[in-house]
């Protein structure tokens, strides 16, 4: 008998092998290597047990997820169970033959990400030569292909000028939804967290050009723009509530309500190579330690708002207050919401740390 | 926004209708997110197929809900005219 609602996404992060570095990534800082990577098999159970269970989308994520071989037969299976599949990528891998290859096995969008509209800003932030004409040329083979696409912009001050341009681009190269999305502090982001951080001035002139295109481009651009957290005195409803809709199964096969929840301590991570998708969900310590409203302190708990916003993000709690129980300190209510304040003004210039593998000086790809 | 009744609407790539058996409801599948179809619109949508057409599909449910088929176009022309809008169907 179910419980909890069952989940409604899931996100399957295949790896996190990348051949780019960017600064902002969310990922964890310690990344899961090949060797400890989930076989096809196990993926394969994994989207059976999800469809099973309820999910209606799996987002297919890393890394770089057209990293893994077995990308095609995995769509391919997902869209056999009627999964919705979508397909998050950095698109330096797409070629004409390896996109044939997943709209033949039945993919429903693409999310191409851009660090930027300039070749410059985009290689200081990926890191990889040649990225930004490799993306142009990824875009024009999936619009030929008549996939449904999606561009992905992730923004920080040192592309919050070019909010403007990046729309533009989005509509010349036939895209159907841009996100215009401000960086969200987890992993490699927070470590970079004050170089990556806009001033407020960027920050209206970024909200500014996206309520311009937005009149320019009407109904032929459907643009969503993800506002910062850290400049807004209420907290965003982190995931839709904590083990409420989302599902995250990590490249070893831990299952996380959030893709940063691995910082919460104190707490095993179940792993799917151990426990059923189902069980996980419903039974699993992690997904009912902040489910619900029962956890919360004050001043949530006697809070109005308290099944709007579920009371924030429990990783951003925890990485700002040390606390993972706390208040989100986003929140004007928070006694540790000048935190969230300091935070947002001391954004500066600097040489970034480059996501990457402990103990290497370099990326894998292959 | 007026459809003419020998148009063929169909659902764009990037989204189709589907059942959900675990919440028992229809849903239209979109980029990012699922709507769920109340009854009437679920009704209409399982006989959009990309080959029928407007005026087949109206005939179709006049005679399976015996009800009037002036209504009916109505309801129809609605619900595809909104969905075209949102870029769902093409007309
Ligand atoms: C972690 S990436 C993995 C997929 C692929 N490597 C890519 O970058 O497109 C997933 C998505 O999150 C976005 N992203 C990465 N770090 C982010 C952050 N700190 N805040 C917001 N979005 C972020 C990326 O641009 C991408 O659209
Ligand atoms: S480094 Fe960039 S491209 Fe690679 S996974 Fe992170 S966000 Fe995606
Ligand atoms: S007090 Fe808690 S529930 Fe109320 S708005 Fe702030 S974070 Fe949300």
């Amino acid at each position: 008998m179910t419980r909890f609602p069952p989940p409604m996404s899931l996100l399957a992060e295949l790896t996190h092998r990348c051949p780019l570095a960017c600064p902002y990534c969310s990922n964890p800082l310690s990344l899961d290597r090949r060797q400890s990577e989930l076989e096809t098999q196990d993926w394969v159970r994994i989207l059976e047990e999800a469809a099973a269970l309820g999910v209606l989308q799996v987002h297919f994520s890393g890394g770089e997820p057209m990293a893994r071989a077995d990308l095609p037969a995995l769509v391919h299976h997902a869209s056999s169970l009627n999964l919705y599949t979508n397909l998050i990528t950095s698109g330096v891998l797409i070629t004409q033959a390896t996109l044939a290859a997943l709209d033949e096995a039945g993919l429903d969008h693409i999310q191409l990400s851009f660090q930027d509209v300039t070749e410059t800003g985009a290689e200081r932030i990926g890191g990889l030569r040649g990225a930004q004409e490799r993306k142009l040329a990824a875009a024009r083979l999936i619009r030929a292909r008549g996939l449904p696409l999606t561009l992905n912009f992730v923004i920080h001050r040192e592309n919050a000028d070019r909010v403007a341009q990046m729309l533009d681009l989005a509509h010349e190269l036939g895209a159907g939804r841009v996100e215009i999305a401000h960086t969200q502090y987890y992993g490699w982001g927070l470590k970079n967290r004050d170089l990556l951080m806009p001033s407020a001035a960027q920050l209206d002139a970024a909200t500014d050009a996206v309520v311009k295109a937005r009149a320019r481009f009407g109904n032929s651009l459907a643009i969503d723009y993800v506002t910062p957290d850290y400049h807004a005195d209420q907290p965003k409803p982190c995931m839709g509530g904590w083990g409420q809709r989302f599902l995250n199964v990590t490249p070893s096969g831990k299952v996380l309500p959030c893709h940063a929840a691995e910082t919460i301590p104190d707490v095993t991570f179940p792993n799917v190579m151990e426990h059923a998708l189902g069980e996980i969900w419903q039974d699993s310590a992690l997904f009912n330690l902040f489910r619900g409203t029962a956890w919360m302190p004050e001043p949530c708990q006697s809070c109005a708002l308290k099944e709007i916003d579920w009371g924030g993000c429990r990783c951003q709690a925890l990485a700002l207050t040390g606390d993972a129980r706390a208040t989100d300190p986003v929140c004007a209510r928070s006694d540790r919401h000048e935190v969230v304040v300091a935070a947002a003004e001391a954004g500066h210039d600097g040489d970034f740390a480059y996501r990457r593998f402990t103990g290497t000086g370099r990326n894998e790809t292959g | 926004m007026s459809i003419a009744e020998d148009s063929i609407p169909g659902f764009t790539r990037g989204h189709r209708l589907q059942q959900d058996r675990v919440r028992d409801v229809w849903l239209i599948q979109a980029p990012e997110k699922a709507f769920i179809a109340d009854p009437v619109a679920a009704a209409i949508l399982r006989l959009v197929d990309g080959k029928r057409s407007l005026g087949t599909i109206i005939d179709l449910l006049a005679e399976t809900y015996q009800a009037p088929r002036d209504r009916i176009a109505a309801d129809v022309k609605t619900l595809v005219a909104s969905l075209a809008e949102q870029k769902i169907l093409s007309p």
